[in-house]
């Protein structure tokens, strides 16, 4: 299980409403933003000097309002492949999830609608799954690749494919087995089945589960 | 059917008992008082110009007498209505931005502003005195003739043309009638003067052929223009919503979830919950509305990721088999997405298909896209499938847009657009 602590944040966010409010919302849930910057050069300055927990940054930043803020994190995590990295973005774009989850190991990355920020009680427990170095894909972007076919999928059941989604998504095993309604028992027995028909060769756990959101989102 | 000049007029009969002779001698009469004033005025200017430009101050006056050429041949094109209804329309292009500047530049680079500049000079040096030689000796002589009669009852003798003495009256009546015989030969020679100078005007100041193939260059280009416009409003009506109207639904969103973790359950709690869910639909409807307006992905990494994206955000399970050299001109992206869009939007709504395939490349300098399904066929253009909207905007680019959708199906929509990668 994860163990709740206050995280240190550096915060990238070019509006500032939604800057300032971002802050307020962290510090509510006990988590100190201990640099909140407007641009992706910024955001890599603070990083340096801060060395946070955990980096949340919008994607569209200054000076060009394309992915500044997705490439800043990409060579974040070039440099430092284990620094949790949080991104948020307006669009559900299958891209940017994959670009992201493809820097570092893939472990510590997420990659949420700016709409969950208004949930807020999950986006914190998703900041600090990520912080605590796992994965964390928005349901949104997992929705609609259910709809595509897969090649390296098709082996899975229809089952396995809904397990292998909520890996996606972040959750634990217990939290998968709530869901769905069934054993966490269970649960394990999926994902043993995921694993072994992506030819996922069995390792550390934790890790094996990213390799197989990894292939999910690249099918 | 009306003749539609002067040549015609005089080759039917009846010329003579119409308005078109009239309209030649009015022709030639104002080109005769046109010319004598626009004379007149560059003499003026270049005189004064000349002695001014020692001091510099007369270029400007110089130039002026230059673009002179301009309105003159404006005000000619105009008077050539008198005797041909065929428009002579203006051969000058309009500058491409405003401003003084741009205008000059524009017009002393034309050719045809050299020549209105050469047409203004030979009028005023040349042709005018021929209006009025040809006006006298056609219509005034004439009349002068067939009014011997008048002249000398009131003056009791006339001199026909000053030559000859007529003091009786038969001999001023057949003055009269050959006077008479004359008029009719004169509005013949009247005419023939103005067609050959309408002619003549219009050689020097219509349009040419050159001129058109310039025009339609230009037509082109302004369509591709527009094009480009309605591009960059787009992207700037995706921006304002993003940082304006999106930024705040979200901070609100954020506001109420926070509001809700403070409020003690009961009714509050329960207004707050359904004001935030509201806020959050209003959030994932524009975000959906905004993809449509611009999607960044587009712009962000190009048609391919653009392409998988729609495919993902498509009812129908799509394959996609898309491979591109990398980044194609903007434009040539942007028409291909929507037609992709489009296309699978169709093939959603109406094919009743359970499988869609995306392909296509770049090869030979063009980028082909084929869009297929299984469905039951019987598509068309037009009939509000959006197709032909789309087909305008790819033809903006030399592209071509072809729909094969036999009843029964399959239906496919094949685009070709001529490109180059982008630079």
């Amino acid at each position: 299980m994860r163990v709740e602590r206050p995280l240190r944040v550096v915060l990238a966010e070019d509006s500032v409403l939604l800057r300032d409010g971002l802050v307020g919302l962290l510090g509510r849930c006990g988590h100190e933003v201990v640099a909140a910057v407007g641009d992706a050069e910024a955001l890599i300055t603070a990083v340096g000097e801060h060395t946070p927990d955990v980096v949340v940054t919008d994607v569209r930043m200054p000076p060009g309002f394309q992915d500044e803020g997705l490439h800043a994190a990409v060579r974040l995590r070039r440099d430092r492949p284990t620094l949790p990295v949080l991104v948020l973005s307006q669009y559900v774009q299958r891209r940017y999830a994959a670009e992201l989850l493809d820097s570092g190991d893939g472990t510590g990355v997420g990659y949420l609608l700016k709409d969950r920020v208004g949930q807020v009680e999950e986006f914190v427990e998703a900041l600090g799954e990520v912080a605590d170095g796992g994965t964390v894909v928005d349901p949104e972007v997992v929705r609609q690749l259910l709809r595509r076919r897969r090649d390296p999928l098709e082996r899975l059941t229809p089952r396995e494919r809904e397990v292998l989604a909520l890996i996606a998504e972040g959750r634990s095993n217990g939290a998968i087995a709530r869901e769905l309604v069934v054993s966490e028992a269970a649960v394990g027995k999926h994902i043993s089945g995921i694993l072994t028909k992506l030819d996922l060769p069995p390792a550390d756990e934790t890790h094996r589960r990213v390799l197989a959101v990894l292939a999910y989102l690249r099918a | 059917m009306h003749p539609r000049n002067v040549w015609q007029a005089m080759s039917r009969p009846g010329y003579l008992l119409g308005a078109w002779p009239w309209r030649s001698a009015g022709y030639l009469l104002t080109g005769a008082v046109t010319g004598a004033v626009v004379l007149v005025g560059i003499v003026v200017s270049v005189a004064a110009g000349g002695v001014l430009a020692l001091a510099l101050v007369g270029l400007p006056l110089l130039l002026g007498t230059v673009l002179a050429g301009i309105p003159v041949a404006a005000l000619e094109r105009f008077r050539l209505r008198l005797v041909d209804a065929e428009p002579a329309s203006d051969p000058h292009e309009a500058p491409g931005e405003p401003g003084l500047r741009a205008w000059l530049s524009t017009r002393l680079r034309e050719r045809a502003t050299w020549r209105e500049v050469g047409h203004a000079l030979l009028f005023a040096g040349l042709l005018w005195p021929v209006d009025a030689l040809a006006f006298t000796a056609f219509l005034l002589g004439p009349l002068s003739v067939v009014a011997t009669p008048l002249l000398m009852a009131v003056f009791g003798e006339a001199k026909v043309l000053k030559v000859w003495l007529v003091t009786t009256w038969p001999a001023a009546v057949g003055f009269a009638v050959l006077g008479l015989l004359l008029l009719a030969l004169g509005a013949y020679l009247l005419g023939v003067a103005a067609g050959a100078r309408a002619g003549l005007t219009r050689l020097l100041i219509a349009p040419r052929e050159a001129d058109l193939g310039a025009r339609v260059v230009e037509l082109a280009r302004s369509r591709v223009r527009l094009v480009d416009a309605f591009e960059a409003e787009r992207r700037r009506i995706e921006r304002d919503l993003h940082d304006g109207a999106q930024q705040r639904l979200v901070a609100l969103t954020m506001t109420l979830g926070l509001a809700r973790l403070d409020a003690p359950p009961g009714p509050l709690a329960d207004q707050l919950a359904k004001a935030h869910e509201e806020a959050g639909t209003a959030l994932a409807e524009l975000r959906e509305l905004i993809h449509g307006i611009h999607p960044k992905v587009l712009a962000d990494y190009g048609l391919e990721a653009a392409v998988a994206d729609a495919a993902d955000r498509s009812a129908v399970p799509v394959d996609v088999d898309l491979e591109l050299p990398g980044r194609l001109p903007q434009a040539v992206e942007a028409a291909a997405y929507f037609v992709v869009c489009e296309a699978l939007a169709n093939v959603g709504r109406h094919s009743g298909a359970s499988r869609a395939e995306v392909s296509g490349g770049h090869r030979d300098g063009r980028l082909v896209l084929r869009i297929r399904d299984d469905g039951r066929g019987g598509a068309r253009a037009g009939e509000g499938s959006g197709l032909t909207g789309l087909a305008d905007r790819v033809s903006v680019l030399d592209g071509r847009l072809s729909l094969s959708s036999p009843p029964g199906g399959p239906t496919l929509l094949r685009v070709e657009i001529p490109c180059g990668p982008a630079s």
